[in-house]
């Protein structure tokens, strides 16, 4: 595929045929709990999309600068977790400090992306996949996008559900991951349109 | 061989020192709020704590009590106060578990409310006195089929400052039926002079979180987490009759202030009226009678009038027979210089409250304890 459009390739096959949430079922814990309104989910759904776009650059430069240098290649997990982890907190403080507002909106959401494995999912994608930086920032953000888009409709799922009858066994998370399940199904549609590995 | 070893240790250990140092600087600078005022009830109370941390931990540690069940972790949604000034916008972390009017009145969770500037709060006079204590289960009987008494020694050497009729709050650990723990109010039983014991009567509900805790888990020499004491239920002072009426395990409350009065050597007339259904709920019968002869001479009169209102055929019940109401409506003949003290569900308390009302007690020298 042409270079220059690669990464935008690879940007909508994050978001609709290989979103993450849907495709690969990563991040389901926030994506079961904070599903209940599209208020919150909203809020949510926008942090994780910074949050995933960010961290895979400084993950790129880690691993391609000081870990393939040393041939550490296989420290990767543990050095993407505490990068990811210092940089989410040291956001939360920042934006706790400069805006109460933006911290009310998307701040509050951050200490539950910390250990989201959709984050640490995407980095390691990254790698694997052998992006460049370009590439990653792209497939880092459409990433977010789609768990954003994800979230979204499942909130506006659940939102018509607290009027439906639902049986009592099922309620909550079963209902949720059912739910879930049938959204996979509808995303498969779009496999096969872009075709990225 | 070794040195890939050591440049790996090498390379983790500076990431993870670059990183540590980022943080603590960060902390320095971003998060560093500088110490922050707060008023509490008008100036009641002036703290000057450190900024950047949760109201509810701060005022852990300046020894206020806040009532939670999970520990800050914003999911019981019990640690509300009532921050005056200085709130700024609610978070949708709080969201859930406050109601339109609290929104107005600026409630607030302290546990997620961060303290950043200087501030003014109200919390409930009360809970100033109130405290967590550590205490562990001494002993363990059964009052009747249904209700149990334990009796908790506090491992604070302290000892607990309670009014007679006052409640603690119980804390059940994570089990069976709980993944968090939670808090289930009693009254006190046990005398109040004895400050390193707490006696409570629970009854056991089926599937209740805390009595089927306490019916089948909890056992001798087990540790349990109270905290308290809260209620405005106790003994006002005056030298009014006094007329109690309880039933089932709203015994609790009756007995402590009965035991307080004769502690004190009160000349107060009392007449305890106990309301159960046949005999195998009546409990204590002895002891309250007992304590009808000790209480003679020194109160002008006590009586204990037990009452039973389905009694069985083999009960061979010589006392009292009827509904509680009808009962009391028998005995008291004038009431308007009489003080009255209930304790028991909510059905028996209204009901109660109109026959005293109706034999003159007035209402506002009602005082009841509704469960």
């Amino acid at each position: 595929m042409n270079s220059a459009v690669y990464p935008i390739a690879v940007f909508f096959a994050a978001v609709f045929t290989n979103n993450i949430l849907l495709t690969n079922y990563l991040g389901m814990c926030s994506f079961l709990s904070v599903s209940r309104e599209i208020k919150t989910s909203v809020g949510l759904g926008i942090a994780v999309t910074f949050v995933m776009a960010t961290t895979t650059i400084l993950n790129w430069l880690a691993y391609n600068f000081i870990l393939l240098p040393f041939q550490l290649e296989y420290l990767r997990f543990i050095v993407f977790i505490i990068i990811i982890a210092a940089f989410v907190q040291l956001i939360e403080m920042i934006i706790e400090r400069v805006s109460e507002g933006l911290y009310a909106a998307l701040g509050i959401f951050l200490p539950l992306i910390t250990v989201n494995c959709a984050i640490l999912g995407v980095s390691l994608f990254m790698v694997i996949r052998d992006y460049n930086l370009i590439t990653s920032f792209f497939y880092g953000l459409g990433s977010g996008l789609g768990w954003f888009l994800a979230i979204m409709a499942m909130a506006g799922i659940r939102q018509k559900l607290t009027r439906a009858k639902v049986p009592p066994g099922l309620e909550g998370a079963g209902i949720t991951l059912i739910i879930a399940g049938m959204m996979a199904l509808a995303f498969m549609g779009f496999s096969g349109m872009i075709n990225i590995t | 061989m070794l040195t890939t070893l050591l440049i790996s240790v090498g390379i983790i250990s500076a990431v993870a020192v670059f990183l540590s140092l980022l943080m603590v600087i960060a902390d320095a600078t971003i998060g560093n709020y500088g110490n922050v005022l707060i008023n509490v009830n008008n100036g009641t109370k002036e703290l000057t704590v450190p900024g950047g941390q949760p109201l509810l931990k701060v005022l852990t540690e300046e020894g206020i009590f806040i009532p939670s069940a999970c520990g800050g972790r914003g999911s019981c949604g019990l640690c509300k106060v009532k921050v005056v000034e200085g709130g700024g916008q609610i978070l949708p972390t709080e969201l859930p578990w406050l109601s339109e009017e609290e929104k107005k009145e600026n409630i607030r969770l302290s546990c997620q409310f961060k303290v950043k500037n200087d501030l003014s709060i109200q919390i409930p006079e009360e809970l100033f006195l109130v405290k967590q204590y550590t205490t562990v289960v001494t002993r363990i009987r059964d009052l009747t089929h249904d209700i149990k008494e334990i009796r908790l020694k506090l491992l604070d050497s302290q000892g607990i400052e309670t009014k007679a009729g006052q409640f603690v709050q119980f804390q059940v650990p994570v089990y069976e039926l709980t993944d968090e723990p939670v808090y289930r109010a009693y009254s006190i039983a046990s005398v109040p002079s004895d400050s390193s014991h707490i006696e409570l009567e629970i009854r056991l509900v089926p599937h209740g979180i805390c009595t089927t805790y306490v019916h089948t888990y909890l056992k001798e020499g087990d540790e349990v987490l109270v905290n308290g004491p809260y209620g405005d239920f106790y003994l006002h002072e005056s030298d009014r009759e006094i007329i109690c009426i309880a039933g089932g395990s709203g015994m609790a409350p009756i007995k402590s202030i009965l035991l307080d009065m004769q502690d004190k050597g009160s000349r107060r007339k009392v007449t305890y009226f106990f309301g159960a259904r046949s005999a195998k709920d009546l409990f204590l019968i002895d002891e309250m009678k007992e304590l009808e002869g000790k209480l003679e001479g020194k109160l002008e009169a006590f009586t204990f009038v037990p009452a039973l209102s389905e009694p069985e055929e083999d009960d061979n019940w010589e006392g009292d027979v009827g509904l509680i109401t009808d009962v009391v409506a028998r005995h008291v003949k004038d009431g308007s210089n009489a003080e009255a003290y209930l304790c028991g569900s909510p059905g028996m308390i209204d009901a109660c409250i109109k026959v005293l009302s109706a034999c003159g007690v007035p209402e506002e020298r009602i005082y009841f304890d509704k469960f």
